[in-house]
C-alpha cells in the first residue's frame, strides 16, 4: 500500500475515496430507476446540505488526510488478503481469498463508514450524531467514533433487538451513547430507522444522521458506498501486488449492502470480474421467512429510496427473517437494485442452514470465526469455487468477525453458555 | 370547479377558516371511520383528510403510528380506503376528501389504477408524505388525468427556491408544516408561523393550510390568524382512540374548535385574499 499519487502524496491512493468510478448516481441520487429522495419535505434541505457538505469535503486535503489517518491508526488498515487454502481445498476448485474486514477495530467493515460520516459531521459543525442499529454493530461503530471525537450520540434500536443483543447495548452505553428503545412496528431495524429519521426531522439544525448502510435517501447510498470503497480499492491493489491478477469473481453478503458495495464499486469497470451478492435466504426464498429483497422482492419505496423490497400485496412492508440480524432488513441499497437490473451483478441467496455450515467450516478449517452475515458469503463462495478451476480466484469479503454471534449459534444448537 | 376549490371559495366568501381534521382510515374498523367522517362534517369540518395506513410511517409521531398499526391489524388496505370514500360519497357529495399517506401502497396498487379508482370513489386530493416534487413525476400525470389535486408539504426548512418549485407543482391547497418534527409534536410557535406563511403567499394564490402540532381550539385560533385552513390530526386521533361513542367524541372535540374559529371571524378579517 505504499503507492502514492500526485493527488495527495503521503496518502495511499486506495484511501483517497472521492473519485467517481461510475456515472451513477445522477445529481438527484438516482441509480437508473432506483434511489432518489423519497422523504418528507422537512428533510429535503438537510439532505441538500449534507450532499453539498460531502461534495465539498470529499476531495479536501485536510478531510482526506484525517480520514486516512484514522483508517491507518484507528481502524488498523489496510486489512490483509488471506488465502483460505484449506477451505479452497475442501471446496475443490478455485482459490478462495478473503478480504479480512473482520480484523478492523470493532470487528467489522462498519467502522469505515462511521469514521467517514462522523468526520463529515465534525467538518460540517454538527455536535450531535444519531444512528439506527439492528444487531448493534453499526450502533457500536457509531458510538465508538462519537467517543473518539467527543460527539453526543443517540442510537435507536428496536425493543425486540435490545432484548436479543444485550451485550452490544451495554457496549454502546460503555462508550457513552444513549440507546433509545423503539417500541413501534415490529420493534426491529426498520422501525429503528423510522425513528432515527423522525429524530432527524425534529433536530435537523444540530444533528447528523449516521446511516449504517447504502440505503436511505440521497446522498447516503453514495457516501456510504464511497467511505466503504476503501475495501475494494485496497483489495484491487493487493490483488495486483500479491497475485498479479484480478479476481475472477467477487462475493459479498447483502443486507442493506454496504460491505458488498464497498467491495464491488472499485471493480465495476473490470468487466472480466464476475460479481455476486449473497442475500439471506432464511428458511428458503419460496416462503416468507427470508430477507432476500432482490431475490424475492420487487421495486417499491422505503426509507427514502426506490429499491427492491419485501412487501405484501397491499404494499405494507413485510417482516423478514434471517439467522443473521445484520441481514434482517426488508429493503436493500438502491445501487444494488440497479446492478441487478443492469445485469452487472448477480444476486443469489443461501439459507440459514447453509450459513451455519459455512460458519463451522471456516472456523474449523481456517481458525477464523466469521460473523453470520459474512458466513453467507463464505457459503456461496465455496459453492461457486467448486465449479471453477484451480487457476481461478474467488475474492470474498469477510465483512465481520463472529464473536458477537456465538450466543446465537450456541442457542440454535441447544447449548447453554 | 373541484370540490376543494369550491370549498375554499365558499369559506373565503364567508370569511371562514377551513377546518381540516385528519383521521386514519380503518382505525377501530371501517365502520368507525365512516361514522367519524360523517360526524366530522356535522360538527363543522370543511375538508376531511383521511390517512392511508402504512406499516412504516416515518413522518408520523407515536399517535398516528399506533393508529396505522390498529388500522392494519383491523385489515385496512388501500382498496379498503377507497371503498370507505365511496360509502361516504353515497351520503355526502360535497365535502372534499384528501387522502394522506405514503407511496409504497400506491406503487403496489399501480399509479394509474389508483388515480382512476380514487376518482371514481370520489377522492379530491392526494398528499404523499414521502413524495417531494422531485420524485412526483411518476404519479403526477395519472392524478392530473383524473383531476385529483396533488397536495404538497412546505416545511420551515424549505428554501425559497424549493417553495417556488413546490408551489408551481401544487394544486388544491398548499400544506405548511408548522414545525420541524413529526405529526403530533409539541408546541405551536406563532412567531415562527407568521413570517413563513406570509412569505409563502408570495409564491402562490392557492389557499394555505397549516398543520402538525395543532392540538386545541386555542392553537387553531392562532393559526387562523395567518392561514386559510387549520389541520388537526394527532390530537383528534388520540381522542377517538379512547372514545366509546365515536359520534359524541367527534362532536365534543370539533365543535369548540369550530366555534372558536367562527368567533374569531366576527371581529377580525380572514387572511384569505
Amino acid at each position: 500500500m505504499q503507492k502514492s499519487t500526485s493527488r495527495l502524496d503521503s496518502i495511499p491512493e486506495a484511501w483517497q475515496f472521492g473519485e467517481d468510478l461510475s456515472d451513477q448516481p445522477d445529481n438527484g441520487g438516482h441509480f437508473g430507476a432506483f434511489g432518489g429522495s423519497y422523504v418528507s419535505e422537512t428533510l429535503m434541505a438537510s439532505l441538500d446540505e449534507l450532499r453539498r457538505g460531502y461534495l465539498r469535503w470529499r476531495r479536501d486535503p485536510a478531510f482526506v488526510r484525517r480520514f486516512a489517518e484514522d483508517l491507518k491508526d484507528y481502524i488498523g488498515r489496510p486489512s490483509p488478503l488471506y488465502e483460505a487454502k484449506r477451505l479452497s481445498a475442501k471446496a475443490g476448485g478455485a482459490r478462495i481469498i478473503l478480504k479480512r474486514e473482520d480484523l478492523n477495530h470493532t470487528g467489522a467493515h462498519k467502522i469505515n463508514n462511521t469514521v467517514g460520516q462522523a468526520l463529515l459531521a465534525e467538518f460540517m459543525g454538527k455536535k450531535r450524531v444519531i444512528a439506527e442499529t439492528g444487531a448493534g454493530q453499526h450502533g457500536v461503530a457509531t458510538a465508538t467514533i462519537a467517543a473518539r471525537l467527543g460527539l453526543e450520540c443517540v442510537v435507536y434500536m428496536g425493543a425486540v433487538d435490545i432484548q436479543r443483543q444485550a451485550i452490544n447495548v451495554f457496549r454502546m452505553r460503555l462508550l457513552g451513547a444513549e440507546v433509545r428503545p423503539v417500541e413501534s412496528g415490529s420493534q426491529t431495524l426498520k422501525d429503528a430507522m423510522n425513528e432515527a429519521l423522525r429524530d432527524w426531522v425534529t433536530n435537523v439544525d444540530d444533528t447528523f444522521y449516521v446511516i449504517g448502510t447504502v440505503a436511505g435517501p440521497h446522498p447516503y447510498p453514495m457516501l456510504v458506498r464511497d467511505f466503504n470503497s476503501v475495501i475494494g480499492r485496497e483489495a484491487r491493489e493487493q490483488m495486483h501486488q500479491q497475485y498479479q491478477t484480478l479476481p475472477d469473481a467477487l462475493v459479498a453478503c447483502v443486507g442493506g449492502g454496504s460491505n458488498a458495495m464497498g467491495l464491488f464499486y472499485p471493480f465495476l469497470n473490470d468487466k472480466q470480474v464476475a460479481i455476486y451478492g449473497v442475500e439471506a435466504g432464511g428458511k428458503g426464498v419460496d416462503g416468507d421467512q427470508h430477507a432476500a429483497s432482490l431475490g424475492g422482492g420487487r421495486p417499491g419505496v422505503l426509507h427514502g429510496s426506490r429499491t427492491y423490497l419485501l412487501d405484501d400485496d397491499a404494499g405494507q412492508i413485510r417482516e423478514t427473517h434471517s439467522v443473521s440480524a445484520g441481514l434482517d432488513y426488508p429493503g436493500v441499497g438502491p445501487e444494488h437494485s440497479w446492478l441487478k437490473d443492469s445485469g452487472r451483478a448477480e444476486y443469489v441467496s443461501v439459507t440459514d442452514e447453509e450459513t451455519l455450515q459455512a460458519f463451522h467450516q471456516l472456523t474449523r478449517l481456517e481458525g477464523i470465526l466469521p460473523a453470520l452475515e459474512s458466513a453467507h458469503a463464505i457459503a456461496y463462495a465455496t459453492k461457486l469455487a467448486a465449479g471453477m478451476s484451480p487457476d481461478q480466484v474467488v475474492l470474498v469479503n469477510l465483512s465481520g468477525r463472529g464473536d458477537k454471534d456465538v450466543h446465537t449459534v450456541a442457542g440454535i444448537e441447544g447449548i447453554e453458555i | 370547479m373541484s370540490r376543494i376549490a369550491d370549498c375554499f371559495a365558499g369559506c373565503s366568501s364567508r370569511q371562514r377558516t377551513a377546518l381540516i381534521p385528519y383521521i386514519t382510515a380503518g382505525d377501530g374498523g371501517a365502520q368507525k371511520t365512516l361514522s367519524a367522517m360523517l360526524a366530522l362534517v356535522e360538527s363543522g369540518a370543511d375538508i376531511i383528510e383521511l390517512g392511508m395506513p402504512f406499516s412504516d410511517p416515518m413522518a408520523d409521531g407515536p399517535v398516528i403510528q399506533k393508529a396505522c398499526e390498529r388500522a392494519l391489524e383491523a385489515g385496512m388496505t388501500l382498496a379498503g380506503v377507497l371503498e370507505l370514500v365511496k360509502q361516504f360519497r353515497a351520503v355526502d357529495q360535497v365535502t372534499p376528501i384528501v387522502l394522506m399517506g405514503y407511496l409504497n401502497p400506491l406503487e403496489r396498487y399501480g399509479h394509474a389504477a389508483f388515480a382512476k379508482d380514487a376518482a371514481v370513489a370520489g377522492v379530491d386530493g392526494v398528499l404523499l408524505v414521502d413524495c417531494p416534487p422531485e420524485e412526483a413525476s411518476g404519479i403526477r400525470e395519472d392524478l392530473q388525468r383524473q383531476q385529483i389535486d396533488q397536495i404538497f408539504l412546505v416545511a420551515p426548512t424549505s428554501t425559497e427556491e424549493r417553495q417556488q418549485r413546490i408551489c408551481r407543482q401544487a394544486s388544491g391547497f398548499v400544506y405548511y408544516v408548522s414545525l420541524k418534527g413529526v405529526t403530533g409534536s409539541s408546541s405551536l410557535d406563532e412567531s415562527a408561523l407568521a413570517g413563513p406563511v406570509a412569505a409563502l403567499r408570495q409564491h402562490t394564490d392557492l389557499p394555505i393550510a397549516v398543520g402538525f402540532g395543532i392540538k386545541s381550539a386555542e392553537d387553531a385560533l392562532t393559526v387562523a390568524g395567518h392561514a386559510d385552513a387549520v389541520v388537526i390530526g394527532s390530537a383528534l386521533v388520540s381522542c377517538l382512540a379512547q372514545a366509546d361513542d365515536t359520534q359524541q367524541a367527534v362532536h365534543e372535540f370539533i365543535k369548540p374548535i369550530r366555534l372558536a374559529l367562527d368567533g374569531r371571524q366576527a371581529d377580525a378579517p380572514a387572511a384569505t385574499g
